[in-house]
Parts: C-alpha cells; structure tokens; sequence
C-alpha cells in the first residue's frame, strides 16, 4: 500500500438553527474515522454540535472562468428585489 | 473553499502584461484570490513555499515544546501545554490544507520536509532546556509568530487568509499562558528567577531573527508585498515586536540581553544592537544545534506511522467492498 | 479514609494514562491522531485533578492536588498496571485505552448516581469522555484488527501483552468498604460485552488468562512506573516549596 489517505471537507453547525458552515479539511481514510478527526480538530473550542464530512473529490466546483456567464446576468434583474418597487408611506410596513 | 477542486485543473497561465496587470488590479482593489481562479505561476509557487514552510514550522514546533509535555511541573502547566502543543498541531494541519487547495499535497510537503526541500522556523532548531523555556517560547516566539500573522490574515489569497483567522483566534491564548509562565518565575524564588533570565538570554536573539534579514537583504520580499501575500516588511515587524516586548520585560525586572537596546525619541521606537547575520544563516542552512534531531524525529514519527496508515487505508478499501457485496 | 484511598487509586489511574499517552504528542502516526490523543489525555488528566483536588480535601492536611500528583513515590501509586503499560506501538497504545475506557465507561454511568456529590459530579462529566474514547480506541482496534498482515499482527501481539493486565480492573482495591462508589467486581460483564463486540469486528479473540497481573493497588508495580515519575516529578521536586 502506498496510496495517500484521503482529503475531506468538514462543515459544523454552531448549533442548531443555524446551517453546517464549511470550517477546514482532514485526512481520513473512510467516513467514520473523518468524523472522528474531524470532531478532534474542529470543535474543540465548543465551536459546533454537528459536523457533516464529504470526500474533496465529490465536490464538483464552478469554473471561475465561467463566473461572468454564470453570476454577471442577474446583476440587472433588480426588480427582484423589494426595493424595486416604490409603496406609499402611509400603506406602512411591507 | 479548502477544496481540492484545484488538482488537475490547468494551472498554466498565459502570463502576457496584460494578464499580470488584470491580476495586479484585483489584488490593488482588494480582492481575495481562491484556488480556482487564475493566478500567475510566480503567485502560486510563492504560495506553495511560504504556507508550507509555515505548516512545517508549526509541525516542527511541536517537537521542543513536547520535549516538556512530560516534566510540567504541575497539573495544570501539564495541561495548558499539552493543549497548546495539540493547537500547534491543528495549526499545521489547517495551514497544510490551504496549501492543498494549490494542487500540492500533504504526503508531498511531508516529503519535501523530512528529506531537507523544504524550510522551517529556524527557531525550533534551538534546545528547550529548561521549563522557562516553555514560557520564553509562548512569550517571544509565539508574540514574534503573532506580529507575522495578524498581516496574514488579510493575505490576498484567500484559504491562507482563513486559515491564519482561525490559527490568530486560536493562538492568542499562547503567548498570554508563556508569559504567565515567565512572570509566575519571575516572581519567585532567586533560582527561577534566574532560570528565567537565562531562558530570555538564550532565546532573545533567535526570536529576533525570526523576522528574517533586514529588508535590504530580502530577496522575495517587494513581490510579496506587491501581491499583498505580505503586508509588511520585515524590519517594520521587527520594530513593532521590539517596541512591544520590551516594557513586558521590564515589568518582569528581567533584563533584555542586548547592551545597545534604547529608546530612540525621534522614531518612538527602540533601537537595538547588531544581529549575528552569521548564525542567522548558519542555522537557516541547517546546522542549528537540534536541526538533525528535529528531522530525525519528524521522520521516525512518520515512518512509524506508515503501517497504521496504511491499515487505516486497507480497512476502508475492505470495508467499501464488503458494503458492496452486501447490496 | 477509605474513601480518600479509593479516589487517589482513581486519580493515578487517570494521571498516568494521560500521561502515557500525552507522550505521543508530537509523534503520532498522521496529524490528525497528534490532535486526537491530547484530547484523551487532557480528558484524563482533567478528571485526575478534580480527584486528587477531592482526596487533599478528604484528608485534610493542607496537601494540594500537585502535591498529591508529584510529591508520591512508585510504592505509594495506586494505579493500575494497565494504565503504566508502555505506549509500545499505536495497536498497544489505542487496545490500552480500550480496555480502560471501556470499565470506565460503565463505572461512571453507575457512580453517577452516587450519594458523593463530587463523585456523581465527576461521573457525569466523564461517562461522556469515556463513551468517545471507546468509540475512537475501538474503531482504532478494529481498523488495525482488520487492515494489513502487518497490522493485523501487531494487534494481536497487543492483545497478547495487556490482556493479563485487564483483572485488575475487576479488583475491589480500596473501594472495598465504600458505599458510594460502583462495586468493580459488577462491571465484568458489561466490559467483556463491549470487547467482544470490538473483537469481533476486529478478528480478535479474547484470550484466557490463567495468571493475572495484580499489584498496582499496593504499590508493586513494574519497572516502567517509576521512570514516569521520575521524568513527571524532576522539576517539581528540584525546587520545594516553589510556585509554578
């Protein structure tokens, strides 16, 4: 055997109501000793009470080269948003 | 992201003047680089080099600092050291992980580490030999660590950038527990006091060569900046951690051992005495007086290692069939 | 003073299994493992202060948790041999840790409810430790039983060493004629279920020991105990009376 042991990405929930947030990566050899490494190295501060670990490799990225195709076409879409649309005072709170 | 999403993808930039200037006014405008974004060759390599170092020195520098773990001389040392010792870890794993996201991996760096490529502190290649020590370290190593990497953590490229957030937060405990540890010696009978003279003596100079040569005599050192990789140079660090220090001693009535140490009115800094720029680079190159025994012990731990990882390994592949075998 | 016995041979049990395993810092298989093992060992050495802070108070003679820790020779530790077992290899180091966590583990739950505040306040917290450390030390146990010949070997070559030293575990020691801690005798079977499950997953067999290694409870140890409090104790000792 001379393989390498396998990369991780480690996400933690700080607590509940809040979603998993990615924290770091670990090296592990399956799933089981991830989670352990990652509870190891990643909460021992009291940073989380729940921890989701993927194989870096199942992770499939957006290319950067296509971030102005991907992300520029909503920038002028602004009736998306609340504040496109102008509601008279005196209606209150929308 | 601290995804290997990197590894494989093509790394090769087209460097034209146009390319490197586009580069340059993201970094001017402030914007962080990830591992997927286009980078110039020289940035990646820079990089790689410099955050590996630095993983490899938190990993090193677990070694004179453990060389205590067992003597602590009470429970509570004991366990305050061992979870400092354990942070330097964790430390050097997050830093090898933002390395990973450049398409470089851990074994690799491990490698280049253990057979000579690749440097480390030359800090961790002095003795610790007595426990003042361990709080000379956490004092002026780790206070020395900490004025490098609070300008980290607004480094241009973006994981070395969170890792050092996260290593600052967790680091600022270090430095408070070495000189809780040099005071509470500081103040005590005439025999600790003096070791923690001695432990300061020793450990003063090769704390201020940390910062590395004066800047007209760093080479990496402009690029660096101008990529924003660095923030300040190194004599401006050097004079920051002086200027710190040296009223923390005073207040220890431990006495700093450089003659020519003054205030200087007009700069509102201290000045101080010559560097011996030859044992500087003498311990740079390797012959520190625990350089071979670090290494050594780096190696053994990994080679020891080796057929537990390789277990770990043989395990999952087992495990993974037999889950097949069973759907 | 029954009771005071009694906590100290808890306090040293924990001590010097922390301490054991604290001398992996630094030189552990793979990084994570280097973050891993101080965990357990802070885990043990907490629980070892709150004990011997507890037995200084029982005692009443003004001695502090340190002075308990450093100022006690290998004839008057209490510890188990098991706990003082060399590190040897990672199989060793993590069957060991299996082997205590998984009698301390139900030993807690039943001292939790004990009529001793500071007994049931300790369990609480360290059933929690206790249960982690079975599950990282066994799935250990289990990857190394079942990974390469290699691997494979060297457990079982563990299991070889420190079964024998798994009986003392079982022996009242001074908790004889308390009735605020767990009866030890009571914890067997609870212990034998929780490494036959591990065992069996790890294509181990638990031996039969026909002589038990005994003596930890009055101070006879091996050789190895008095080295660790030597190197433990030097500074200390070096300067009476000096506040660290």
């Amino acid at each position: 055997m001379s393989g390498e042991v396998p990369l991780w990405e480690v996400f933690i929930r700080p607590r509940n109501g809040l979603s998993h947030k990615h924290v770091g990566s670990i090296h592990a050899a399956d799933e089981v000793m991830a989670v352990q490494a990652a509870r190891d190295v990643y909460t021992r501060r009291g940073e989380g009470n729940s921890i989701w670990v993927v194989p870096s490799k199942a992770i499939t990225a957006s290319d950067p080269a296509h971030a102005d195709e991907n992300f520029e076409p909503t920038s002028d879409k602004i009736y998306r948003h609340p504040t496109f649309y102008d509601i008279p005072e005196e209606v209150g709170h929308m | 992201m601290y995804s290997q999403g990197l590894i494989g993808a093509d790394g090769r930039t087209n460097e034209t003047p146009e390319f490197l200037e586009r580069f340059q006014r993201r970094i001017d405008a402030e914007e962080k680089i990830e591992p997927n974004d286009e980078m110039p060759e020289g940035y990646r390599r820079t990089l790689v080099r410099q955050i590996g170092q630095h993983a490899h020195s938190e990993i090193v520098g677990m070694l004179p600092e453990g060389n205590w773990i067992t003597r602590a001389p009470s429970l509570r040392r004991k366990a305050a050291l061992l979870a400092k010792v354990q942070d330097e870890g964790g430390h050097g794993l997050y830093l090898y992980s933002a390395a990973e996201t450049l398409g470089v991996s851990r074994e690799e760096m491990t490698e280049e580490l253990l057979d000579g490529r690749a440097k480390y502190s030359s800090i961790f290649n002095y003795p610790t030999l007595s426990w003042a020590d361990i709080g000379t370290i956490g004092w002026l190593v780790d206070g020395a660590a900490i004025m490098n990497q609070i300008p980290l953590c607004r480094c241009s490229f973006g994981p070395y950038a969170r890792a050092m957030i996260r290593v600052c937060k967790e680091e600022s405990f270090h430095q408070r527990q070495g000189y809780e540890i040099v005071m509470t010696l500081a103040q005590g009978s005439p025999e600790q006091k003096e070791m923690a003279q001695d432990s300061l003596n020793r450990w003063w100079w090769p704390s201020i060569m940390m910062f590395g040569p004066h800047d007209a005599d760093s080479q990496h050192s402009d690029q660096s900046m101008t990529w924003k990789i660095k923030r300040f140079s190194n004599d401006e660090l050097r004079q920051k951690f002086i200027d710190a220090t040296v009223p923390q001693a005073e207040y220890l009535g431990l006495t700093i051992p450089d003659p020519d140490l003054k205030w200087n009115e007009e700069k509102g800094g201290y000045d101080h005495g010559p560097i011996d720029w030859d044992e500087f680079w003498r311990v740079v190159k390797g012959h520190g007086p625990m350089a071979k025994d670090r290494i050594k012990a780096r190696k053994k731990a990994w080679d020891d290692g080796k057929w537990v990882r390789d277990a770990a390994l043989a395990h999952a592949e087992k495990r993974q069939a037999r889950k097949m075998a069973a759907e | 003073m029954a009771l005071f016995n009694a906590v100290l041979e808890l306090a040293d049990d924990h001590l010097v299994l922390g301490h054991r395993i604290s001398e992996w810092c630094g030189h552990a298989p793979m990084l994570e493992e280097d973050l891993a093992m101080p965990n357990m060992a802070l885990d043990l050495i907490g629980t070892a202060r709150t004990l011997y802070a507890y037995a200084a108070q029982l005692e009443g003679q003004g001695r502090s948790e340190d002075d308990m820790a450093y100022l006690r020779g290998e004839r008057e530790y209490r510890n188990l041999l098991l706990c003082e077992r060399p590190n040897e290899d990672f199989a060793h180091t993590m069957l060991r840790q299996l082997y205590f966590a998984a009698f301390m583990h139900p030993y807690w739950q039943t001292a939790q409810a004990s009529g001793d505040a500071v007994i049931a306040g300790v369990a609480g917290k360290a059933v929690k430790e206790m249960a982690y450390h079975i599950r990282h030390a066994g799935e250990w146990v289990v990857r190394l039983g079942d990974g390469t010949e290699e691997s494979a070997q060297r457990m079982k070559d563990a299991v070889e060493a420190l079964h024998a030293y798994t009986g003392e575990l079982f022996e009242a020691g001074a908790t004889q004629d308390v009735d605020d801690l767990p009866d030890r005798s009571a914890i067997r079977d609870q212990w034998e279920t929780t490494i036959d499950d591990i065992f069996a997953q790890a294509g181990l067999s638990r031996p039969v020991v026909q002589f038990p290694q005994l003596g930890g409870r009055d101070g006879r140890h091996g050789e190895g105990l008095g080295h660790l409090l030597a190197e433990m104790q030097s500074v200390y000792r070096a300067h009476p009376g000096a506040t660290w």
